[in-house]
């Protein structure tokens, strides 16, 4: 697959240039163009990518990075330090309105995930805020929008204002601001229609909205699969109706996610919250930097600690986290971590967040497989003690036994023991905890991570 | 005014006029896309870096991506040298030819659905959440049913909210039938029945919609499989088409989702949507030099009628044709402001 992170596209750079001892500005440039390779493939709108390469690049040039032993490392941490810096403050909080209600109005592009965002936002709302949210089914054309409103709404029994589709958005708002004034609903969520921001008479619609309105948000809903044209959709939404905030959808895909820089940087609206699924309770609040990492190809590390934390039972987190670290994870930890993993919901969407994860020969295709999770368990199953501490020791004979113990056959007995050592490998390389003396890190720089 | 600012002004435009020109483009025969081509590569009067630069920008802001891009790039050049060519006058059928041959690097195909002479065609579709699938939906099952077909749906998106209703009122509106169950009974069974439905009333063309999932997630592609796994249970040969719907804004992800479906269920030909707005959809050029799957239509609005077949010639012409015009006003813009 073409989609390298960017430390992985330095390393291939750096390769030709040390034994060179001193790096020159020629060098530093060569580093730039990888920069650059890897913010377009991960769909950072070009003109940004411009801009934020020549900042980087001043910013390489002026300081160590030339007389830095490890340029690369340098380079990678000036260009996440930089982005993370662009993707702004961390900010998921709503500005509530002085005078009841809030009034928040969710735009964007068709499909983007308005109506998605609209309940989960009010369901979150309700639960963090102890908001009394009132939802506008405002979409009059996409087919059976209202009624998708209304299920949700049932769903999550919060209250959905709809005056079906023969009444014009601007007057079904009206209605819904009197409605929620006579039920007390201190918040309410409106939720358009989708539209292309060049439809000049749909944007007139949102503007007239807006204009009866005065919405205390405005949320642009992005899904962040969008490519190059982010930038076009978000300057055009902003320059129309003047958004406050931006919402990213569907970032439980595996998409780099570059679009969420594209908009930063055209609007410099703060990206308040991400949508991790289609269930009600799937909207998190934005991380600057782990998206950052997104962006780059380093993986969703924060992420996937967090998730294990919810799941995981602290003690046993941090133990695993020790023994990461220290290099002393065995192959009991690594059942014991399969279990722990069953529990925490998809295998699949776990793995996907670990970074370079689709870069380990052979675990690809068997991880995702939950059935082959038994074999797995099987046959650590039949290990002794002594050799899951020290797989090394496992040989011919022993792993006939084990294949024989197990049901399992030679192949799944190596193959397990390969995983098992690529994942240790990999660890490695997340964590920084390489030894001196070995084989180079894969991923420059990945230390600077870790905090 | 310049030429290059009316050019800006038709595109950036009203609405209609963006999505007539598109249509437009997309309807343009043959020789008038040479022609203009030819009118919009004369102002480079030099085939230099500076050339070669531009057009590189143009079709990465298209989503075409960097590899495929550096591809055309160098193999340009190569030919620029090769033919000697100096001046851009001999260089425009190059670019256009260069681009439909990376298209067509896995031979031409023909774009045209996989009808059946006698039985069921069955047509399942799939794509990522939001893409456009059951809009498509309503747009094939008219554009089959006034070719003369009897058509079928299937609603097989029994999880996001909505969605049922959302196919019934396309059936409706192109005047078909839908098989449906309530929401969140299995998709599978909802297939079982439709095409049990379709056998028994005789119609010529089923067409099931699924709901929409990311290709990463490995429970909803099993789901999927399964799906097609019943339909090909009951009806052999079935799906006769597996039509991937992309959302032509998408990005670069759009390649992993081409590679995760078509390994899940074997796609057939993709369904380019969302081609009114501005975004382009480049990244399909990658998907069928590498993976040889062919876009057979494209979305051009939310309209019954707004599906078209996809003609690469034109598709390539739509491309980089605008982007430069574009560039080329934007430039003007600068220098006029001065
Ligand atoms: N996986 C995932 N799916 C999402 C997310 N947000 C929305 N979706 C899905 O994306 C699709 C479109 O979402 P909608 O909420 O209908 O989008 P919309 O912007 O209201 O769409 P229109 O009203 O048709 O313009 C649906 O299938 C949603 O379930 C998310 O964060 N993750
Ligand atoms: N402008 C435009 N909108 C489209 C096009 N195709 C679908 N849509 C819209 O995109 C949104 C999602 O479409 P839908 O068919 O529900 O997608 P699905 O979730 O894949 O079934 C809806 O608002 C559609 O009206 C198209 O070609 N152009
Ligand atoms: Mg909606
Ligand atoms: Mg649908």
């Amino acid at each position: 697959m073409a989609f390298e992170g960017l430390a992985e596209r330095l390393q291939g750079t750096l390769q030709k240039i040390t034994g060179k001892g001193k790096i020159s500005e020629a060098d530093v440039k060569e580093m730039m163009r990888e920069v650059r390779f890897a913010l377009i493939e991960a769909d950072v709108n070009l003109k940004v990518v411009k801009e934020f390469v020549k900042t980087v690049s001043e910013r390489s040039i002026g300081q160590d990075v030339m007389k830095s032993l490890t340029p690369g490392q340098q380079v990678v941490k000036i260009v996440k330090d930089e982005l993370t810096k662009l993707m702004g403050e961390e900010q998921s909080g709503i500005q509530f309105a002085r005078k009841s209600p809030t009034v928040i109005m969710m735009v964007g592009l068709q499909g983007a995930g308005k109506t998605t965002t609209s309940g989960k936002l009010a369901n979150s709302l309700r639960k963090r805020n102890n908001k009394k949210p009132l939802l506008v089914a405002a979409d009059v054309y996409r087919p059976a929008a209202v009624q998708q409103l209304e299920t949700i709404g049932k769903q999550l029994t919060i209250p959905v204002f709809s005056l079906g589709t023969d009444v014009s958005p601007v007057e079904i708002v009206r209605q819904a601001l009197e409605k929620a004034d006579e039920d007390h609903n201190d918040v309410v969520i409106i939720d358009t229609a989708g539209r292309l921001h060049i439809d000049e008479t749909l944007m007139q619609e949102l503007k007239d909205i807006r204009e009866l309105a005065s919405p205390d948000e405005t949320f642009l809903v992005v899904d962040a699969m969008t490519g190059q044209d982010a930038v076009n959709v978000a300057k055009n939404f902003d320059d129309a109706i003047g958004i406050t905030g931006v919402a990213l959808t569907k970032l439980d895909g595996d998409t780099r996610g570059g679009a969420a820089l594209s908009i930063r940087s055209v609007t410099q609206k703060p990206i308040k919250y991400v949508g991790m699924g289609e269930k009600m309770d799937a909207l998190e609040p934005f991380h600057p930097e782990r998206m950052a990492s997104r962006i780059l190809g380093m993986g969703d590390v924060m992420s996937l600690i967090e998730k294990a934390q919810e799941n995981v039972d602290e003690e046993k987190a941090r133990d695993l986290e020790q023994k990461l670290r220290t290099q002393t994870f065995t192959l009991d930890d690594f059942l014991d971590q399969l279990q722990q993993v069953k529990k925490m919901g998809p295998l699949d969407e776990i793995l996907k967040m670990m970074p370079g994860f689709n870069k380990i020969k052979g675990l690809e295709n068997a991880q995702v497989d939950e059935s082959q999770m038994g074999k797995v368990e099987a046959v650590i199953y039949s290990m002794t003690t002594q050799e899951r501490a020290t797989p090394e020791m496992i040989n011919a004979s022993r792993k006939k036994r084990i294949a024989k113990g197990s049901g399992t056959s030679i192949q799944e007995v190596n193959r397990l023991l390969k995983q098992f050592e690529e994942m240790k490998k990999m660890v490695k390389q997340m964590t920084g905890a390489q030894s001196k003396g070995k084989k180079k890190m894969k991923f420059p720089g990945m230390d600077a991570f870790f905090k | 005014m310049s030429f290059f600012k009316k050019m800006k002004e038709k595109i950036t435009g009203t609405n209609e006029a963006v999505t007539g020109k598109f249509k437009e483009g997309l309807t343009k025969t043959r020789d008038s896309f040479t022609s203009k081509v030819n009118d919009l590569v004369a102002r480079f009067r030099e085939v230099d870096e500076e050339f070669f630069e531009e057009l590189e920008e143009v079709l990465l802001q298209a989503d075409v991506g960097f590899e495929t891009v550096m591809e055309l790039i160098d193999q340009l050049k190569a030919e620029v040298k090769r033919k000697n060519i100096k001046d851009t006058a001999g260089i425009q059928t190059v670019i256009s030819e260069k681009l439909v041959d990376i298209y067509n690097a896995q031979g031409e195909s023909d774009n045209s659905l996989n009808i059946q002479e006698d039985g069921i065609t069955v047509i399942l579709m799939v794509g990522v959440n939001g893409v456009g699938k059951t809009t498509t939906i309503g747009k094939l099952a008219s554009r089959l049913q006034k070719e003369g077909k009897t058509v079928m749906l299937a609603a097989g998106d029994t999880f996001r909210a909505g969605a049922i209703e959302q196919l019934v009122v396309w059936g409706e509106r192109a005047g078909v039938e839908v098989i449906r169950q309530s929401e969140g009974s299995d998709p599978a069974a909802v297939m079982f029945d439709a095409v049990n439905a379709a056998k028994k009333r005789g119609v010529d063309v089923l067409i099931c919609d699924t709901a929409g999932r990311l290709q990463n997630k490995v429970n909803l592609m099993n789901e999927l499989q399964k799906v097609h796994r019943v339909i090909g249970r009951e009806i052999e040969g079935a799906p006769h088409e597996v039509l991937l719907a992309l959302d032509a804004t998408t990005g670069q992800n759009a390649l992993i989702q081409a590679e995760t479906f078509k390994e899940a269920t074997d796609v057939t030909g993709i369904v380019l949507t969302k081609l009114d707005g501005t975004a382009k959809g480049g990244i399909v050029l990658a998907i069928r030099n590498k993976l040889n799957i062919p876009v057979k239509f494209v979305g051009l609005g939310e309209g019954i009628d707004d599906l078209q077949p996809f003609d690469p010639e034109k598709y390539v012409y739509g491309l980089f044709a605008d982007g430069l015009e574009l560039e080329a006003a934007e430039e003007q813009d600068t220098e006029e402001d001065k």
